[in-house]
């Protein structure tokens, strides 16, 4: 009896899954307490006293000296766009986002590092690097990072 | 440190989709060519390292579903998850430890099967960022605009990188899309996220790429002319990408010294012969030109429209087509390295550079280049 090898007769077949994993992060205090504060409309970020650094995002512990961050500060809601990007095509990530988005990194006035986030109230082409926006909040706050709308220029 | 070499490379062809293969069919593949390359069966390996992601593969502690193919059974074998490069580097670290004369390894992964964009958002921080809907091309392209504007580098500028790596894979019988285009081509290619054109950027792909290291009397058992480890290493930067200067490879540099500290390089510009770089994303390669000292701080640009990075250049930069040519994540670097030691090896067909005894080869984890594997290696010990 002859086994046929030829397997480029064979059809191909796709066996379709969606992986679905519940899961839920904790925020954890240190960004609970920075949620808290968006939905008061003010931007809290924490203060490394070894180095001095602010991080906003706040960060419960100072990457560089591997010290607690132990001091809150309250940031203006401006800052300074250091960098940026418009999506022109839909793209997953991005769920039901409005097109073009424009997705930036901005320091705030105090900060050390650039939160990372999107620019809205203007024209996408009319973003800069350098250019100075300030935080616009969700007038009905869900506690997330998406309590700050978006950037706006100032 | 010891001599150590690899003996055995074996890489699939990449494709866009490869409809007869699963993840573990692919590793049997690419493995079998390496062995025979190497002139060696899976009795001579003594432990194996194999690299992937739960999250592209779609299963969780993936490494052991390719373990079969790995031929790990009665093995020490231990999983990377990260780019086939740090895990050939864990692989070599192994060796070093004395306890084994050989390691295997083994990358593979198949973007055919997901979407890359949800797959990368889930690489942000999901209580800080990931709500916003970033992925790694929108994040490659906020670097790009950075990388730009401190160097008032051009869309031109990254045009080019894409002609250069898709016309050299077109001598690369494993690339996914050999093309000759023009810089034109290139920049009406559709705008994806700004800069970054379609022809910017990498495509999604299907593929695995196993390699051999020996210890040196291990090696004189291999068929193979062995190529030569002369330096590695291995450096990461901050995770957030607001706590990075996303316009310098901070991490690359770090890594390139250690690399070339090692290996003697002094003067990388005119020691290294040919690199195999990790070029996700045009502006990349370009910036991993300058991290690993090619060229001066944004002038790999004008290097690259001399000809210097060309097949026929002083410095022939991804003479293999790249990653722009086909780019199975995970499996990259490692196939990065592979390409380097057909160079060595003098069996690079019409890719082949003029002078080869020494190349770079880079392999990335992380967005924008978080962290960087860099290995000097050497056709002569």
């Amino acid at each position: 009896m002859s086994v046929d090898q030829d397997l480029s007769k064979v059809k191909p077949q796709v066996y379709p899954s969606k992986i679905n994993v519940p899961y839920s992060w904790w925020a954890g205090d240190t960004a609970a307490r920075f949620f808290a504060g968006l939905s008061e409309k003010r931007i809290e970020a924490t203060r490394c006293e070894c180095c001095n650094k602010v991080f906003a995002p706040p960060r419960k512990t100072c990457p560089e000296c591997f010290a607690a961050c132990q001091t809150w500060v309250d940031l203006a809601l401006t800052g300074t766009v250091t960098g940026f990007t418009v999506a022109r095509a839909a793209r997953a990530a991005m769920g039901g986002r409005k097109l073009p988005a424009v997705f930036a990194l901005v320091k705030l006035d105090g900060a050390d590092t650039a939160l990372l986030h999107v620019i809205g109230g203007c024209a996408p082409g009319d973003v800069r690097i350098g250019m100075r926006v300030k935080a616009r909040f969700a007038e009905e706050p869900a506690g997330g990072i998406l309590d700050i709308l978006y950037f706006e220029p100032v | 440190m010891e001599n150590v070499a690899i003996v055995g490379i074996g890489m699939t062809k990449i494709e866009a989709a490869k409809v007869a293969e699963n993840f573990a069919d692919m590793v049997w593949e690419a493995v079998g060519k390496a062995l025979d390359d190497a002139g060696l069966t899976i009795d001579d390996i003594d432990n194996v390292i194999t690299t992937s992601n739960d999250f592209w593969d779609g299963r969780t502690i993936s490494c052991m579903a390719v373990g079969d193919a790995s031929g790990v059974r009665n093995k020490n074998c231990s999983c990377v998850e990260g780019d086939g490069a740090f895990g050939a580097f864990y692989g070599l670290t192994r060796i070093l430890s004395g306890s084994y004369g050989t390691t295997l390894v083994t990358a593979h992964s198949k973007g055919s099967e997901s979407v890359s964009s949800l797959i990368t958002n889930a690489a942000f921080d999901p209580i800080y960022e990931r709500a916003l809907g970033l992925d790694m091309v929108t994040a490659a392209a906020l670097q790009a605009n950075v990388y730009m504007d401190r160097t008032g580098v051009r869309p031109e500028d990254l045009a080019r990188v894409s002609v250069k790596n898709h016309g050299n894979a077109v001598h690369n019988p494993n690339a996914q899309l050999p093309m000759k285009l023009s810089v034109s081509d290139v920049l009406k290619s559709e705008m994806m996220v700004d800069p970054l054109h379609k022809l910017d950027c990498s495509p999604v792909s299907d593929g695995a790429c196993a390699m051999i290291l020996a210890r040196e009397d291990r090696a004189r058992k291999a068929k193979t002319r062995p190529v030569w480890v002369k330096g590695v290493g291995f450096c990461a930067d901050a995770y957030h990408l607001g706590d990075r200067d996303l316009a310098e490879p901070r991490s690359l540099t770090a890594a390139a010294k250690k690399a070339y500290g090692m290996a003697g390089i002094t003067d990388p510009a005119r020691q290294i012969d040919l690199a195999e770089l990790y070029d996700a994303f045009t502006h990349q390669e370009l910036m991993w030109i300058e991290g690993l000292g090619m060229a001066p701080y944004g002038k790999a640009a004008e290097d690259l429209e001399k000809g210097r990075f060309d097949i026929g250049g002083s410095l022939p930069v991804n003479a293999s087509g790249g990653l722009l040519s086909g780019h199975p994540v995970i499996a990259a670097g490692l196939i990065r390295m592979a390409e380097a030691v057909r160079q060595l090896r003098g069996e690079a067909g019409a890719a082949q550079a003029s002078k080869a005894k020494t190349a770079v080869a880079q392999g990335v984890n992380g967005l924008c280049g978080q962290s960087h594997c860099v290995w000097v290696l050497g056709s002569e010990k």
